[in-house]
């Protein structure tokens, strides 16, 4: 038997049904990013975990140039050490039948037995290589897919200058390339770039690395000190053209996951409050006002005996109702959404399996954050409702008591009509209602210019990077380096208008206790088709002596220009340098060092070389080049810009498309929460009012005037709130997604203003004339009949 | 009569004689209410003429109908059946677009409850129509003419009951309307209060010569009009010209 209380509270929320669902769509989003938020993140981080450990991803790595296997017991019995082991690596430049332009691989030594101890493949298809056949190689799956590669089917590649067919067996994926780059490049490229393992015999004979490797794994002990590890292990290796070892953070595919998470993790924890917070206003709003056209019935129900407790109960129940439709909403989309993005992830990201976890306890933290947030809503109004003594709850509460004030002031200086005067005095009467309005649709305003700045700034990035550093059309990397003739090779190759030189060698380079692996790059001084950038975003020539080094490396060692750091080349000569740095340049991706190359080569007391030659080509002298590619020994690969531009611009599409629906919903959905509840609160208090209007000869456009007029005002002023607002999430969410990698620039564009609040008030203009609707319908003799 | 001009009325005396012209004149209108399988038939058949410049009390118990009448009359309401006439023109053909124009140029409304704007002075109430009409008086003017010039600067909330309704009044006369609808404009006042309302409504009559209709159950009142309306089920039951008119300060109740 339900009691006539709960039967009243059905009627109520089926009464206020649109702005229940108005409300519950708002605390929806806040639940739903939430649970997805924080459910990917889960997911993400424990398929890794699991696909870690079963396929033993290494936790320490390090490349050399030549150490011998006599080593590794050495290293292995390293204290803090588990497993260790090693393995050739080097790069190959492929010819795929049908394919004009070359793809680079990276070739990854498989042991004599065939099965690696560490960063074990996983095989999709096909078997491993058989360790007797020299020719037989697993690839990586994604370029098998990206290029309808088969197990049976063969290919040319040109390995340390050699050209040799190989067959592929199988097709594999590995925990080393969750996300795969290819070096010098800036996406993930499955065509291009391959992952190829081949048996250890074969790649060491390629290599010319008979009894000796060039690249190290190796898993910690329970309790092992990873720092001391690393410099046991680059004190061992440092004869033999050790390059710095490193841990998982500066891994690249492991590091790129990590930075995605945080991502993920900071949209978890800045947007949820805003809608909630929105939403626990609308409930105190909505609730605020039932209450008081409650007035008589609670004076009633007072009268007959029931307890004030049962009464606050009551509304409390009503408030936990439009929280309970929420909850359930922003759960039901949350979980879906979740495991629609854990795929989106898994797909980019190259996993074996997904384990899709999004975690009770997000669901019961979200859950009771939305409750809490309706009762914290509903408390006012409640107790409000709770003190009313019976006799004054059934007599229909005082006239709202106007005062003169600035309004008058403001009415006079502009010669305001008396209807616009109507909403400015009620504005000024009931300023607490206003802020709510006027917050609300405030925070919709922020929401939409903290997603679309992310635009913005990847436009910067990529002006950046595409316009203003590199505006070379083609980058040759040399199999190895050479003098500066070569570069008067490249230019005189066909279609080639200007090809400058260009040398990088991996360094350490440290100030006190924090040290960094980087790469330096010698700048030559006539160097036009890449540039380096002030702070300020603008080229600029290279000083003559000392280095240049990114603003965030200059925030990690603690130094400005000015101070001294060191530089440890970690190529021969293999000296330590004590150099000042002269310049702080603006590098968004990553981490260089730039050094003037006379100085450099005068430190190194070498004469020039050169490692990679970037170009300025003719576009019908790029067969002829790519071609040149595959067939020359000495060029280990060509990173075409002008194609990673355009791969660039498609994925920026894709995800623009996606996110420009997802946040404008987003933003429009509180625009319309706080509108359309605003609106229907002002038609049910003042219809009394309005119809007196009407009845007085103004017309429906007129009376309209003074409710969608008044929505409007705080909407329009609310938008200057809201780009405040929206600079400080944006500021938020670039320290949240800046990483010693990533420098994002917080910028924020015209454009994404106005785009911001057009939405916003193009949705609160609709919301508010929705309302309007109603007051065209409201029947004028009995909105007459009935007293305030 | 001699006696009512002795007392400070301007009584125009002719218009109770000479013929003049209808401003109002409703044909054989009926209105039913449905609600569900319930009919109410609020008024069945009514025929009335309202003059120029005559104020007419309508007079009836609760449910009467007369209320339905004066929303019909006032371009409110529109009846189930038959016509209604302002001069030549037939409010019973007209949108309700065109209702609101004849309400907005034409009618002057005083409600019971007064139904002042809460947020605008008393003198903003006024300007608020006045703003709107084709040939409006001063705001001022017509508070001062309901005596209410020295508290035009006030709030509804700062008025007392009567203050208000006279706000109501000057609200209603300032367009000079040609006709002014009164529905129990006393019904939430005290008598002495209420006198000071219906003295305002007389002198505005007299003044400004618009017809006035003035619906109450107070039969009391009844003594002030020229013309007395009685209705009861729907229908008319009476209807009655005043020899002698009392003035407000005389009636009571």
């Amino acid at each position: 038997m339900v009691s006539a209380l709960n039967r009243k509270l059905l009627h109520d929320l089926v009464r206020i049904w649109a702005q229940t669902l108005a409300i519950a769509g708002v605390l929806g989003c806040g639940i739903m990013v939430l649970v997805m938020g924080t459910g990917v993140q889960r997911s993400l981080t424990e398929t890794r975990a699991a696909y870690y450990e079963r396929n033993r991803f290494a936790e320490v790595f390090v490349q050399a140039t030549r150490a011998p296997r006599s080593l590794l017991p050495e290293i292995a019995a390293l204290e803090g050490v588990a497993l260790a082991e090693v393995r050739v690596v080097l790069s190959a430049v492929l010819d795929l039948d049908g394919m004009a332009e070359p793809a680079t691989a990276r070739i990854l030594s498989l042991p004599a037995s065939g099965n690696p101890v560490l960063n074990v493949p996983l095989l999709r298809s096909g078997r491993m290589p058989d360790p007797l056949h020299a020719d037989e190689v697993v690839v990586a799956e994604a370029f098998a897919m990206a290029n309808a590669l088969h197990p049976g089917d063969r290919f040319r590649a040109v390995i340390e200058g050699q050209s040799r067919e190989l067959v592929i067996t199988g097709t594999v994926i590995s925990p080393e390339f969750i996300y795969t780059i290819a070096p010098a490049s800036m996406m993930p490229d499955d065509k291009h770039f391959a992952l190829i393992w081949m048996g250890e015999t074969a790649a060491a004979a390629a290599a010319d690395l008979g009894g000796a490797f060039n690249d190290l794994s190796l898993t910690l002990g329970r309790g092992a000190n990873e720092k001391s590890v690393i410099a046991a292990l680059d004190r061992l290796l440092a004869p033999y053209g050790g390059t710095g070892a490193y841990g998982r953070d500066r891994q690249s595919s492991h590091a790129f996951l990590d930075n995605e998470l945080a991502q993920l993790a900071a949209i978890a924890k800045y947007l949820p409050p805003v809608f909630l917070v929105i939403s626990a206003f609308l409930v105190n709003m909505v609730l605020g006002r039932l209450i008081a056209l409650d007035r008589p019935q609670i004076g009633l129900l007072k009268a007959v005996g029931y307890s004030t407790g049962a009464i606050a109960a009551h509304y409390l129940k009503l408030s936990i109702g439009i929280g309970l439709v929420g909850v359930a909403v922003g759960w039901g989309v949350g979980w879906w959404l979740g495991a629609g993005m854990t795929r989106m992830y898994a797909d980019f990201f190259r996993f074996p399996f997904l384990i899709y976890v999004p975690g009770v306890g997000s669901f019961v933290i979200s859950g009771l954050l939305g409750l809490a947030t309706v009762l914290l809503g509903a408390l006012r109004a409640v107790l409000a409702s709770a003190r009313l003594a019976p006799a004054v709850a059934m007599a229909p509460p005082a006239p709202p008591a106007f005062r003169r004030g600035w309004v008058d002031w403001l009415g006079d200086a502009l010669h305001l009509r008396n209807l616009t005067m109507m909403i400015l005095r009620s504005v000024s009467h009931w300023p607490g209602r206003a802020m709510v309005t006027l917050f609300g649709v405030a925070a919709s305003v922020s929401v939409l210019v903290a997603s679309f700045f992310i635009l913005d700034v990847m436009a910067v990035l990529m002006t950046d990077i595409f316009e203003h550093t590199n505006r070379q059309q083609a980058t040759l990397m040399l199999s190895r380096a050479q003098g500066e003739e070569a570069v008067l090779a490249a230019a005189a190759l066909p279609g080639v208008r200007r090809a400058e030189g260009a040398f990088v060698l991996p360094v350490r380079v440290g100030h006190g206790t924090v040290s960094r692996l980087l790469a330096l790059q010698a700048r030559a001084a006539d160097t036009q088709l890449t540039r380096i950038l002030d702070t300020q975003g603008r080229p600029f020539d290279l000083p003559q002596r000392g280095l240049a080094i990114p603003e965030s490396l200059a925030d990690v060692l603690g130094v400005r220009p000015g101070d001294t750091v060191t530089v440890e080349l970690l190529a021969p000569p293999r000296e330590t340098w004590v150099v000042p740095v002269t310049a702080l340049v603006r590098q968004s991706m990553g981490q260089d060092v730039h050094m003037a190359a006379p100085a450099l080569f005068a430190l190194m007391r070498s004469p020039p070389q050169v490692n990679a030659i970037h170009l300025m080509i003719a576009p019908e002298a790029l067969p002829g080049l790519r071609a040149a590619v595959k067939t020359t020994p000495a060029i280990g690969g060509m990173v075409e810009w002008t194609d990673i531009r355009r791969q660039f611009d498609v994925t920026m599409n894709e995800n623009l498309v996606r996110m420009v629906v997802i946040y404008t919903a987003l933003g429009m959905l509180i625009t319309v929460g706080v509108v359309y509840n605003a609106a229907r609160i002002q038609l049910a208090e003042r219809a009394h009012e309005l119809a007196s209007l009407r009845v007085l000869g103004f017309t429906r456009r007129e009376v309209g005037y003074v409710l969608v007029g008044e929505l409007m005002l705080l909407s329009v002023l609310a938008v200057p709130v809201g780009w405040a607002l929206g600079y400080g999430f944006a500021a938020l969410m670039v320290a949240a997604f800046s990483s010693e990698m990533v420098s994002m620039p917080l910028v924020i564009s015209r454009a994404t203003y106005a785009y911001a609040t057009l939405v916003v008030l193009g949705t609160a203009l609709a919301a508010a004339l929705l309302v309007r609707r109603r007051l065209d319908h409201t029947d004028l003799v009995s909105a007459l009949k009935q007293r305030e | 009569m001699a006696a009512a001009a002795g007392i400070g009325y301007h009584w125009r005396m002719k218009a109770a004689v000479q013929p003049r012209s209808a401003v109002l004149r409703t044909e054989a209108i009926t209105k039913v209410y449905r609600s569900g399988t319930v009919e109410v038939q609020a008024l069945r058949g009514i025929d009335l003429t309202l003059l120029e410049t005559e104020m007419v009390v309508l007079l009836g118990a609760s449910g009467s109908g007369k209320s339905t009448l004066l929303n019909i009359i006032g371009g409110l309401d529109q009846p189930t059946s038959g016509r209604v006439f302002f001069r030549d023109e037939e409010l019973t053909r007209l949108s309700d677009k065109a209702l609101t124009a004849f309400r907005r140029d034409h009618v002057g409304f005083v409600f019971q409850f007064y139904n002042l704007v809460p947020s605008l002075t008393a003198l903003e109430n006024v300007a608020l129509v006045t703003e709107i009409a084709q040939r409006p008086m001063r705001p001022e003017d017509a508070l001062d003419r309901v005596g209410l010039a020295h508290r035009m600067h006030h709030f509804p909330a700062e008025l007392s009951g009567g203050e208000q309704q006279r706000v109501a009044i000057a609200r209603a006369i300032a367009k000079q309307p040609d006709i002014l609808l009164c529905d129990e404009p006393t019904g939430a006042l005290d008598s002495a209060t209420g006198r000071t309302v219906l003295e305002a409504l007389v002198q505005v009559n007299a003044d400004l010569g618009t017809a006035t209709v003035l619906i109450t159950h107070n039969a009391a009142i009844r003594t002030i009009a020229h013309r007395v309306i009685s209705m009861a089920d729907g229908a008319i039951v009476r209807d009655e010209v005043n020899a002698t008119r009392q003035a407000p300060s005389e009636v009571t109740w």
